[in-house]
């Protein structure tokens, strides 16, 4: 392991989070919440000191550094942000325990937008604003905002490939042009150019403008802190709309949207994960719209499109907002959002879950196997967009839905021991774990998950760092030859 | 600039490596997975999979909007068709197709204007090339020819009993009376540039630049043999060798070589008229002692192992052979070759991608921008060729009044027809040229880089 070149980047991300910190510590010292701003102060001399601290230690960090180097360099990063980014909340007493407070912002760099407040609105503003910040820095990733913005050892060299991989969601990632430092500008052009477009459409909508930030970026990370306790229940049907629409478009994958720019429709267009995509958000949407009518639950056609159509891109996207309290809908309606938070957003975009592109490939390999089994001298291959997938590619996303499983499975477990439902733990722990937000029951869309004790809160936490990062650099840290020198 | 480097091996990786460095937007195409797993891991360039001579791949890569395409897989018709199928896809594009099948060596210039390629490159016969001269020029470890062969810049080594040991490099010119100045001093594995004060030590090796009638002078008065050999015995039969064979062959000294696969032989005798070819393996050691080796023997260990080049090097030394030319294939262990003197190292891979790199940096030749590239001292070192132009600073300021960067030397300036070895006075003036020696890190692109 190159420990002292993991802590060099560390070092560098930790002076990134500090920098997100500024806008939220601005807003309380102008706002007249002196006592937030202070905490705020606090936290980035801390900040500093380690990150100095972990430069000091990375000084001659030998060359070399490797996948596994990644994939470690990553998951440190993850928990140490989340642990140094608790703080301001603790500081300020608006959240006085630690624990919870790591929950609060784990859950927003993980994009989860799963909260322990029972009160949103009795927060300061910049506390609010953090949430959120945390959501947008969490959505395409602290390290790629690095690659663009710093050359972090040199400009030849190839291991940041390592830390994309690491760090970006999907199965198979790739760079769009050769030079790692202009994929990862333009990945990051692309996110504040949609961000910027939704601030102007919901500015435009009316919204106060503190709120329409917040909003915006929580979208675009795909989190789903809200600023108010009815999240986006309170706005005008515009915005609701809006955020509807916009929620859908950062659950595409982002090489969809550079294709686009180059001028290449022809290549969208045939996007087998797209095609999935759009055809899972219009059979939920029609199932639940018919649901709904047929038991009455709203008195208009148009309404009934409306909810349910946010509700569906909320929870395909893996964002987490609502617009009505779902728990009370039918159960088949409540039965296709439990399924919709496992299938989650595209490979390569914001958002969390098991990812269309993954469970795509899933069942190309079940049905190659129920072949296998009928025609055993059939020699086949997975092909997706019409190219053959690696079968190192195949073996991973067959080992990942294993992981997945276990994951879900051992917490569910833990979890239980707190005494609530069956399906306010089981949603609870697939909420967290696909990064969405809310669950049904005793973490429904009007609740909170201040219930659960420590330990599962700790667990919680966990899950929602091991979704957000694919759980193999949260998983690799807990492997003891990760920590052998050589 | 956007290259694409098709086939990821040993001189597609050489050519990543300086290409990169150089800041050009690299894609690499391989068939190989796992090579390409590799690359992408050392530098910052972009992978595609496949076969790089289909449409699909190419457009894949990029080929569209790329400049440059160097074709340098194992295969010679894989990267002729490669070159036409990206000529199709982008008019504009630039082709260099490696072709190294000696059967195609009379065609290469009509294949190259028939099919529109830019360049071809024949490691083999460039490696080639480099041992006839360092046969008939006997003396240096290596030399290296700029600007069409006017200047050149040897390899020495200084001995115990070498008159240069423990001179200052001020008082050098009274021991070899000619003017040749020393760009660069490889000691212990490091390369420093040295100056007036600097003493030589026995080990060191010098990077001398002279014009070609001043390096004779300076051998004779080394006291160097510059006794040119009248047998050339070639370990190993493989593509280089028939190459070298065919020119010495023409230029008077006598071939011989020694393979080890009968079925090769009689190939080679076919192909080989004038030169003797024997079937025995150059790596046992009775072979030698029947060779009855002599004072007018050289040897070119260039067999497909570079261990077993170094042993018969070594080993041929032992019998007091003079001229010793040895080929390595790979030039990362290099450091450890220092310690032991076996004469000359060629490496074709290195001398290939020199020279692409050379042509890429003239594509790419604006106002003051570098013609031409060696790497010398191990790599650690290069010396770049450059034009003067109206745009470059400080024209006609004499050189000891000017700040150049720490490590930087100009190693010869070369005005109108004459080649000035530069001195405190010396200046430069637009439309002249100038070769610069630096440390290989710098990556030198144009001629204002220099100054401080």
């Amino acid at each position: 392991m190159n420990f002292r070149m993991i802590a060099r980047i560390i070092s560098f991300i930790l002076l990134v989070e500090a920098a997100f910190m500024l806008p939220a510590m601005l807003l309380c010292a102008f706002g007249g919440q002196s006592a937030s701003a202070i905490a705020f102060l606090i936290t980035i001399g801390i900040i500093i000191a380690v990150s100095s601290m972990l430069w000091l230690i990375s000084r001659n960090a030998p060359k070399g550094f490797y996948s596994r180097d990644g994939l470690i360099c990553v998951g440190f990063s993850w928990i140490i942000m989340s642990l140094l980014g608790a703080l301001p909340f603790t500081i300020s007493r608006e959240i006085p325990n630690y624990i919870d407070a790591v929950f609060e912002i784990a859950s927003g760099f993980s994009t989860t937008g799963a909260s322990i407040l029972t009160d949103v609105e009795a927060m300061s503003r910049g506390m609010l604003l953090w949430r959120s910040t945390s959501h947008w820095l969490g959505g395409m990733g602290v390290l790629v905002f690095l690659l663009a913005l710093v050359p972090i050892s040199g400009r030849n060299d190839g291991f940041t490939m390592h830390l994309l991989r690491a760090e970006s969601p999907g199965p198979d990632v790739g760079k769009l042009v050769p030079r790692m430092r202009e994929t990862a500008t333009i990945l990051y052009a692309m996110y504040i150019a949609l961000t910027v477009l939704d601030f102007l459409f919901l500015i435009f909508g009316g919204m106060p403008v503190f709120d329409a930030v917040c909003i915006s970026i929580g979208t675009a990370g795909t989190g789903g802190f809200g600023v108010l306790n009815s999240s986006i229940g309170g706005y005008s049907p515009y915005i609701q709309t809006v955020c509807t629409v916009f929620m859908f478009l950062f659950g595409v994958n982002f090489t969809c949207y550079y294709l686009l720019f180059c001028g290449k429709i022809k290549n969208v267009l045939k996007d087998e994960e797209l095609h999935w995509y759009v055809g899972t958000a219009v059979f939920a949407i029609a199932a639940i719209t018919v649901t709904l009518l047929i038991a009455k639950t709203y008195d208009t056609f148009g309404e009934t499109l409306r909810h349910s159509a946010f509700q569906v891109g909320s929870l395909l996207s893996s964002t987490g907002f609502a617009t009505t309290d779902f728990d009370l809908w039918p159960s088949f309606a409540k039965a296709i959002l439990f399924c919709l938070m496992f299938i989650g957003a595209s490979a390569g975009s914001t958002g969390g879950g098991f990812k269309i592109g993954r469970g795509l490939l899933v069942m190309k390999i079940l049905r190659r196997n129920v072949r296998q089994v009928l025609y055993p001298n059939r020699v086949q291959a997975v092909r997706l967009n019409g190219r053959v997938v690696d079968e190192d590619v195949l073996r991973n996303t067959n080992a990942y839905l294993c992981a997945y499983v276990i994951i879900i499975l051992v917490s569910f477990l833990v979890v239980s021991v707190d005494g609530f439902s069956t399906t306010t733990n089981l949603t609870a722990v697939v909420s967290c774990f696909n990064n969405m937000g809310p669950g049904l029951e005793g973490i429904g869309p009007t609740l909170n998950y201040s219930g659960y004790s420590a330990l599962s809160k700790i667990v919680l936490i966990i899950d929602m760092l091991a979704g957000r990062l694919e759980i193999f650099p949260i998983l690799v840290l807990l492997s003891r030859s990760a920590w052998k020198r050589r | 600039m956007k290259i694409i480097i098709a086939g990821y091996g040993k001189v597609g990786s050489a050519l990543t490596r300086q290409l990169s460095a150089e800041g050009y937007d690299l894609t690499v195409i391989d068939s190989n997975k796992k090579k390409l797993e590799t690359g992408q891991g050392l530098y910052d360039i972009m992978c595609v999979h496949g076969n790089c001579a289909t449409m699909d791949v190419l457009g894949e890569a990029g080929v569209d909007s790329a400049d440059l395409l160097i074709a340098a897989t194992s295969e010679d018709e894989v990267n002729l068709l490669c070159c036409l199928t990206a000529h199709n896809l982008n008019k504009n594009i630039h082709t260099i197709a490696r072709i190294r099948n000696p059967e195609y060596s009379k065609q290469i210039v009509i294949m190259r204007d028939s099919l529109g390629l830019s360049m071809l490159v024949n490691p083999e016969r460039q490696a080639a090339q480099e041992i006839e001269r360092l046969l008939k020029f006997p003396g240096f470890v290596k030399r290296e020819k700029f600007v069409h062969g006017r200047v050149e810049i040897a390899e020495l080594r200084v001995t115990a009993d070498s008159p240069l040991n423990d001179i200052p490099l001020m008082h050098m010119e009274s021991v070899t009376k000619c003017k040749a100045l020393v760009c660069s001093v490889l000691r212990n594995g490091k390369a420093i540039t040295p100056n007036g004060d600097f003493v030589l030590k026995d080990g060191d090796r010098l990077f001398v630049t002279a014009t070609t009638n001043e390096l004779a002078i300076l051998l004779k008065n080394l006291g160097i043999v510059t006794h040119r050999a009248k047998r050339a015995i070639i370990c190993g039969g493989g593509r280089i060798s028939v190459y070298l064979a065919k020119m010495l062959e023409k230029g008077g000294i006598e071939a011989q070589i020694v393979e080890r696969s009968a079925e090769k032989c009689i190939q080679l005798a076919e192909q080989l008229p004038h030169t003797s070819i024997v079937n025995a393996d150059a790596s046992d050691l009775s072979f030698w002692e029947g060779e009855r080796l002599s004072e007018d023997d050289a040897v070119v260990a260039m067999t497909g192992l570079d261990e077993l080049n170094m042993i018969i090097s070594l080993f041929v030394k032992a019998c007091g052979i003079k001229q010793i030319i040895t080929k390595l294939s790979r030039t990362e262990s290099s450091a450890i070759l220092d310690n032991l003197s076996f004469g000359s190292v060629i490496c074709p891979k290195d001398l290939c991608s020199n020279n692409i790199v050379g042509y890429v940096r003239g594509m790419k030749n604006q106002s003051g921008s570098s013609i031409a590239v060696h790497r010398i001292a191990n790599g650690k070192s290069e010396a770049t060729e450059f034009h003067v132009s109206k745009d470059t600073l400080n024209c006609g300021v004499p050189l000891k009044k000017l700040k150049l960067k720490k490590d930087v030397l100009i190693a010869c300036i070369l005005h109108l027809s004459q080649t000035i070895i530069p001195g405190g006075d010396s200046c430069f003036y637009p439309g002249d040229t100038v070769i610069i020696v630096s440390e290989t890190d710098r990556a030198l692109t144009k001629l204002n880089d220099i100054f401080e």
